[in-house]
């Protein structure tokens, strides 16, 4: 038997259709389902909660990575520890050793009041700095195209035996990397979300379907168009994902809401929120569940109407 | 309105369960099908609403070769075919009113309540209008199936064994029914092997009754 094409179902078609008013009732021809719409709604907003929180973790850990990469540039020091007579000298070595190394582009003597600063957070505020035995501290910029931090080490070693590179890229670089990673496994996560929740929206709207095949034989045989038919199933499938989503958007932007903040918790957790506009970004959440609804169920839609003639 | 030239038919490219069959269905035409369980009654009426295609001769439907229908082309031509189907295929989540309402609501047209409910006074479901298909007897059922293949007002009118499950008064009945939208301008079609219903017809209408006999269809002799 000969196949008509199924070319009345195209997208543009189906979201017409889907954007329309319903006066006649049209959707009414679809029988309720009860506990799969429940199930669908539940799902749509289970998976929505969860992408809030993949979404959140994504950002927070972009965040942290150009945090630390920022920082990584900058906090390369040199510590000059040495007894008070030979402090300036030894200093000052070490300044023109820094000023002859290629792909440094800047060095500092850290002023007294940033000391103390660094120093608060054990000693309490108004540290006599000058009293006390600390080390120079010498801020070192890098350049765009680095240095040699061993040779530079070496260097010291003979010019100013005080003096110790603390090189923090050796450290900073792996939790950097980590964090990069964490953002790519948000994103993975995100995906994984939206094609879990595709899935799901595929096998309710499949059940569905499979459920009310009677029903779709008859329309077809009363002389329903198979955008008739389809537009009733998409419709409901498409606004319960919107729903459901946007429900679990709400209560995952809540709990984000209510995680401790950054003074409180300090640490890795600082970051996992949303921040300034990056708070709209969740709204696109419930859009893309009812994407997902639409596209799934039209699919699935178009494999059943093929069956029947 | 519909012109079979040669046409056969076999499910499945197996043999062919109708074979060569010539017709012209003409407006306000009155016919019976005739014919034993498994001629191929249901098959020829399918072949009328393009349910099924024929395998290979040619049919025409109020003009157009089916075979070169689209779906939504199919769709309109089922508009202007009302079928009473043997199992009267209703929606059970819909009332009666809205399942003989439903090729209005699919079209998108509107629907008129009060010629509503003139169609369902007038299969005598007046006082049903709100009762679920499940609740409804043979007869009833049959009735409303009716009333649902005419209210888009169609120019052919099939019906399939439409008195199988019916006493004999319940049968006049949609008889008459049917005989009345005959003389409103409408082809009818029967299945049946209903002799009785046949002669019943016969007094009151020009009928000409078709016969499926090995695989072809013949224009039965008059002496029923």
């Amino acid at each position: 038997m000969k196949k008509a094409g199924l070319k009345s179902l195209d997208f543009a078609a189906l979201w017409r259709g889907l954007t329309r008013p319903d006066p006649a009732g049209t959707d009414r021809v679809v029988p309720p389902t009860g506990f799969t719409a429940q199930l669908t709604v539940f799902s749509a907003g289970a998976m929505a909660f969860l992408a809030v929180f993949a979404l959140a973790l994504a950002l927070a850990t972009g965040r942290l990575a150009e945090r630390w990469s920022t920082e990584l540039a900058q906090t390369v020091t040199v510590r000059v520890s040495a007894p008070a007579d030979q402090l300036d000298e030894q200093t000052a070595a070490v300044m023109e050793a820094l000023k002859t190394t290629p792909g440094i582009a800047e060095a500092k003597i850290l002023p007294d009041d940033q000391v103390e600063k660094l120093l608060e957070p054990w000693f309490g505020p108004d540290v006599p700095v000058e009293a006390l035995p600390v080390p120079r501290l010498i801020e070192v910029v890098e350049g765009d195209e680095g240095f040699d931090a061993e040779a530079l080490r070496l260097r010291l070693q003979g010019e100013a035996p005080g003096a110790v590179l603390d090189d923090h890229t050796r450290w900073r670089q792996p939790l950097v990397s980590a964090a990069n990673r964490l953002r790519v496994l948000g994103l993975f996560s995100l995906l994984l979300i939206a094609a879990t929740a595709g899935a799901m929206i595929t096998l309710a709207a499949k059940a569905a379907l499979a459920a009310n095949g009677q029903v779709i034989r008859v329309l077809r045989l009363i002389g329903a168009r198979d955008i008739t038919i389809a537009t009733a199933f998409v419709r409901r499938f498409t606004r319960r994902a919107a729903m459901g989503a946007a429900g679990g958007t709400v209560l995952g932007l809540l709990a984000v809401w209510a995680l401790p903040s950054v003074d409180q918790a300090g640490g890795f957790l600082t970051g996992l929120g949303f921040q300034g506009w990056g708070w709209l970004w969740p709204l696109l959440i419930p859009v893309a569940a009812a994407a997902i609804g639409f596209g799934a169920t039209r699919w699935a839609a178009l494999r059943m109407l093929r069956e029947v003639r | 309105m519909i012109e079979m030239q040669n046409l056969s038919f076999g499910y499945s490219g197996g043999d062919p369960l109708l074979a060569d069959m010539t017709l012209s269905l003409q407006p306000g035409s009155f016919h019976f099908l005739t014919g034993p369980s498994g001629a191929g009654k249901t098959t020829f009426l399918r072949l009328c609403y393009a349910e099924l295609l024929p395998t290979s001769g040619r049919m025409t439907a109020f003009g157009q070769d089916v075979t070169g229908l689209t779906r939504d082309g199919i769709a309109g031509l089922r508009r202007r075919v009302g079928v009473v189907h043997q199992d009267t295929q209703f929606l059970d989540h819909l009332p009666v009113a809205e399942n003989l309402a439903l090729p209005l609501m699919v079209s998108g047209a509107t629907i008129d309540m009060a010629a509503l409910g003139d169609l369902l006074a007038w299969v005598q479901l007046g006082n049903h209008a709100r009762a679920m298909p499940p609740e409804l007897s043979g007869g009833e059922r049959q009735r409303a199936a009716l009333a649902r293949a005419v209210i888009m007002s169609p120019d052919l009118i099939l019906a399939d064994e439409p008195t199988g499950n019916l006493d004999w008064d319940m049968s006049m009945r949609l008889l008459q029914l049917l005989i009345e939208l005959n003389r409103s301008g409408k082809a009818v079609v029967i299945a049946t092997h209903d002799l009785n219903l046949i002669r019943a017809a016969k007094q009151q209408v020009q009928a000409r009754v078709l016969r499926i006999a090995g695989k072809r269809l013949q224009l039965a002799g008059a002496d029923l």
